[in-house]
């Protein structure tokens, strides 16, 4: 046998592939990265390990891998950039952590400005970025020219660039690598993780969760956290209540591989494309959503074509480069653009959605604070105030100038 | 992209129309009436089903006039489509 065959077939796999055991402390619903890292910390931090992720594909099938991979806290309200700067912090130190290469890359992340009214938003948003001790500069026209140099800057572009906000410590990691790393890492700390798993019913008594009906027969839980994107719905309704999430497809692509000509990430709101250069060299480059509900993990081709006209406009030198592929995923997409992390009505049973376009950079910080809560039955300060209850109450968390569509 | 059937002008191609979100969500009879949670459910709260979905479209680049569809949210199939005033039932 041809020796890398034979490394291949023979190669050690990084977790063990169990079945269920009848009951566990906790379970955890979504094997994505939300779902994983939050196994990870409550095995972790809170010494739980007498738990389990069932997932109903293989690990990371979802969002968790269709993502741009772009990472940044540069959000505008005081509870977003506690909640991403703090899933920031954690990043930069997770390869270290976690012992393996996820290619976490602090390039610098660009939000560029077309006209007045982006200008201001984004110089009050790097403001209030430093007043919350979050990295932010902003860049004029020249700056942006000096920082990215193959952005068309030029006073006549089709979308002219007036400035722009840099985060210097966001970047992009490899998103299936953060998989790998936190599946060996989970299984090493005694999580199982239980693939081709499908959550098909919640069990409810008095009021408080008992356990799950699953693909693989049921499964007996003292707690249960719902950690699945764009299928939160489906799940939240086998228990009895609702969120107030949407989920629509939303697609990204990437282009055959090229040399490095893209030294950081360039983001725009205004003309909905976000650009990087993966280390193998492809452009990847992300869309804003399909307007329409859907769980069929695709969209149209249309959403891909003004996408690429954009980009075309602020990168001329991409005019040649070709598509490889495209793909969508399902995100969860919430009425103010922020998650929901905690409690619900049903006792014992966490819920963890919302994330919508722009979940991957708080990978870290979403499961340090759903395993904090799931372990002590409270919120964790950074999570409180994105409860469920907030749509009641009023207190909203309106991203959709951080995060809307763009990530 | 879809082929999505105005009532009014026919089959044309998805850019040229505008989405509305669910349809049949009726504005609440009694405003001042409702509670904090009934009011939240009417702003936030719109159903996420995966399967057949009633929702509401605009044809914006053609006669510019609102009307409803039924879609399949699991499979993209597109059961029919039907007039502002008429019932899910009516959908062809
Ligand atoms: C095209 C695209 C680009 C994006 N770009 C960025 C970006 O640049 N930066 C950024 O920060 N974010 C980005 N995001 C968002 C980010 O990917 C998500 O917010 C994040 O991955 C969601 O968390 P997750 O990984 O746990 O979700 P997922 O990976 O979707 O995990 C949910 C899991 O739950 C499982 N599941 C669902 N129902 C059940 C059930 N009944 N039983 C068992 N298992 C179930 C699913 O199979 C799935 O594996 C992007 C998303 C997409 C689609
Ligand atoms: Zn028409």
């Amino acid at each position: 046998m041809d020796p890398n065959e034979h490394a291949l077939h023979n190669a050690p796999f990084l977790w063990r592939t169990p079945e269920p055991k009848s009951t566990y402390g906790a379970v955890i619903v979504g094997g994505g990265l939300h779902g994983l890292a939050t196994a990870y910390y409550l095995a972790k931090n809170h010494g739980m390990t007498d738990i389990a992720v069932v997932e109903r594909g293989w690990i990371g099938n979802g969002n968790a891998v269709r993502n741009t991979t772009i990472i940044r806290s540069n959000y505008l309200w005081d509870e977003s950039a506690a909640m991403y700067e703090h899933a920031l912090k954690l990043w930069e130190g997770w390869t270290e952590e976690l012992d393996y290469e996820i290619l976490f890359s602090q390039r610098g992340v660009l939000n560029l400005a077309h006209n007045l009214h982006d200008v201001r938003e984004s110089v009050r948003r790097v403001e209030a970025n430093r007043l919350n001790g979050v990295d932010a500069e902003w860049l004029d026209a020249d700056g942006v020219k000096e920082f990215c140099p193959i952005v068309d800057v030029s006073p006549d572009a089709r979308y002219p660039v007036m400035g722009a906000t840099l985060q210097r410590r966001g970047g992009i990691a490899r998103h299936d690598a953060v998989i790998f790393a936190l599946g060996r890492a989970c299984d090493a700390l005694g999580v199982d993780i239980i693939q081709g798993c499908e959550v098909t019913g919640i069990d409810v008594h008095d009021g408080r969760v008992t356990g799950l009906q699953t693909s693989k027969g049921p499964i007996a839980a003292g707690k249960v956290g719902l950690v699945a994107a764009g299928r939160t719905s489906l799940l939240t309704a086998m228990a009895g209540f609702d969120v107030p999430i949407q989920s629509h497809p939303l697609q990204a692509l990437v282009s055959e591989v090229y040399e490095q000509v893209l030294n950081c990430v360039v983001m725009s709101n205004a003309v909905h494309v976000y650009v990087s250069q993966a280390h193998k060299g492809e452009l990847v480059m992300g869309a804003g959503i399909d307007a329409f509900n859907s769980y069929a993990q695709r969209g149209g081709l249309h959403v891909i074509e003004e996408q690429m006209s954009a980009g075309m406009q602020l990168f001329p030198h991409f005019s040649r480069a070709r598509l490889l592929r495209t793909w969508g995923g399902i995100v969860d997409v919430c009425p103010d653009a922020s998650p929901i992390v905690g409690l619900t009505p049903v006792e014992n049973l966490y819920v963890n959605c919302g994330w919508g376009t722009g979940g991957f950079k708080a990978t870290p910080g979403s499961g340090y604070v759903m395993a904090h809560t799931i372990a002590t039955g409270e919120p964790h300060a950074l999570n409180r105030p994105f409860s469920l209850t907030r749509f009641e109450t009023g207190e909203l968390i309106d991203e959709h100038g951080a995060a809307a569509v763009a990530h | 992209m879809f082929q999505i059937r105005c009532p009014y002008c026919g089959p044309r191609d998805e850019p040229e129309f505008k989405y509305g979100g669910q349809a049949h969500v009726a504005y609440p009879a009694d405003p001042e009436a409702l509670s904090d949670e009934e009011w939240a459910r009417f702003l936030f709260f719109r159903d996420n089903a995966r399967g057949r979905y009633a929702e509401r479209w605009n044809h914006a680049a053609g006669c510019r006039r609102w009307f409803n569809v039924i879609r399949d949210t699991g499979t993209h199939e597109m059961v029919g489509s039907y007039q502002v005033g008429e019932q899910p039932l009516d959908a062809r």
